[in-house]
């Protein structure tokens, strides 16, 4: 027992270290893409400034993107042309064959909060179910799915964030279910 | 099951208990040094014209617009490398130009704010799963 609670204790301690958002986030200066020579640091904005302040998430770049945009932490712009129709659906979409892992729950709503139709529709998934030969080899490669998760959304080694639903209890038919009206359109 | 018996398990329960700790250690520890900001550098045509490569941040970006602003009404391609944009696109007001004027973000005249990035970096998203994830290693 001494052994898990002294274990225990040092979690506590480093998870107050880490929830004072102490060196999570890289410096300009040694980022590895930044040339520490530019002027251009000393003006640009540290990432650790901004995104300190946003919800936190376990992964990728630390920031819960979706409670950020929920919860008003931020209020980015929808549009620029007043004209655009900003769309939002509220349709989840079930995947069934994911071999032995859960069934695949795809929601529409956060990525329609953040994306437009067409960003994925026809140039990325074909928006019909089961048009799409989506597997984890393509999707690690960069395609589907992983053009953005991986790259400025969740990462792919957060398996079960998208393998959410259990095979044995779920009850329902698998492809598109019933759409849901949108609340609310976050803006 | 005998008094031995008991111990023992005891003993394995205690063993894997450490090993979950253990684990939940390593995850925390790695908090310091995993954070993905999904820079793009952009390098297609900058070096080749004696300027440093250009950084897109999408971290800072985002915070101010969503994806859509971009990637649907000022017609980004959603793939690093796959946008052909060039300084004269951005002067008529195209692409970054939409936003980079001096009225909504700096003008182009601030060259070095936008080619900060080290030299001799390839175009694509740098500080993502191409670096620390198991995407393309």
């Amino acid at each position: 027992m001494k052994a898990t609670s002294f274990l225990t204790s040092l979690l506590f301690l480093l998870s107050l270290n880490t929830a004072q958002g102490a060196p999570g986030w890289k410096a300009l200066t040694n980022d590895e893409v930044h040339d520490p020579t530019s002027p251009a640091i000393g003006i640009l904005q540290e990432p650790a400034t901004a995104l300190a302040l946003l919800p936190s998430d376990t992964s990728g770049n630390r920031v819960s993107w979706i409670r950020a945009l929920r919860e008003r932490y931020i209020q980015p712009r929808t549009n620029i042309y007043p004209e655009t129709e900003i769309k939002v659906l509220d349709m989840d979409i079930i995947m069934e064959l994911t071999g032995e892992m859960p069934l695949v729950r795809f929601p529409h709503k956060p990525h329609t909060e953040w994306l437009d139709c067409d960003n994925c529709h026809d140039k990325i998934f074909i928006e019909k179910v089961g048009a799409n030969p989506v597997n984890m080899f393509a999707i690690l490669a960069g395609e589907y799915c992983g053009r953005c998760h991986g790259a400025v959304a969740f990462p792919l080694t957060e398996c079960n964030r998208c393998h959410s639903v259990d095979r044995a209890t779920f009850t329902g038919q698998p492809g598109a279910q019933p759409e849901k009206k949108v609340s609310e359109l976050i803006n | 099951m005998g008094k031995d018996g008991y111990i023992q398990r005891k003993k394995s329960i205690r063993c894997r208990q450490f090993i979950f700790y253990l684990t939940l250690l390593a995850g925390f520890s790695s908090f310091n040094v995993l954070a993905e900001y999904g820079d793009v550098v952009l390098n297609r045509n900058a070096e080749l014209n004696d300027m440093r490569p250009v950084v897109f941040p999408h971290w800072f970006h985002r915070i101010r617009f969503r994806c859509k602003v971009c990637h649907h009404e000022l017609g980004f391609e959603m793939r690093a490398g796959s946008n052909d944009i060039n300084m004269g696109d951005i002067i008529d007001g195209k692409f970054c130009g939409m936003c980079h004027n001096g009225e909504t973000a700096w003008s182009v005249d601030n060259c070095d704010l936008c080619h900060s990035g080290k030299p001799g970096l390839k175009t694509g998203i740098h500080g993502s799963n191409e670096t620390s994830g198991p995407g393309r290693w």
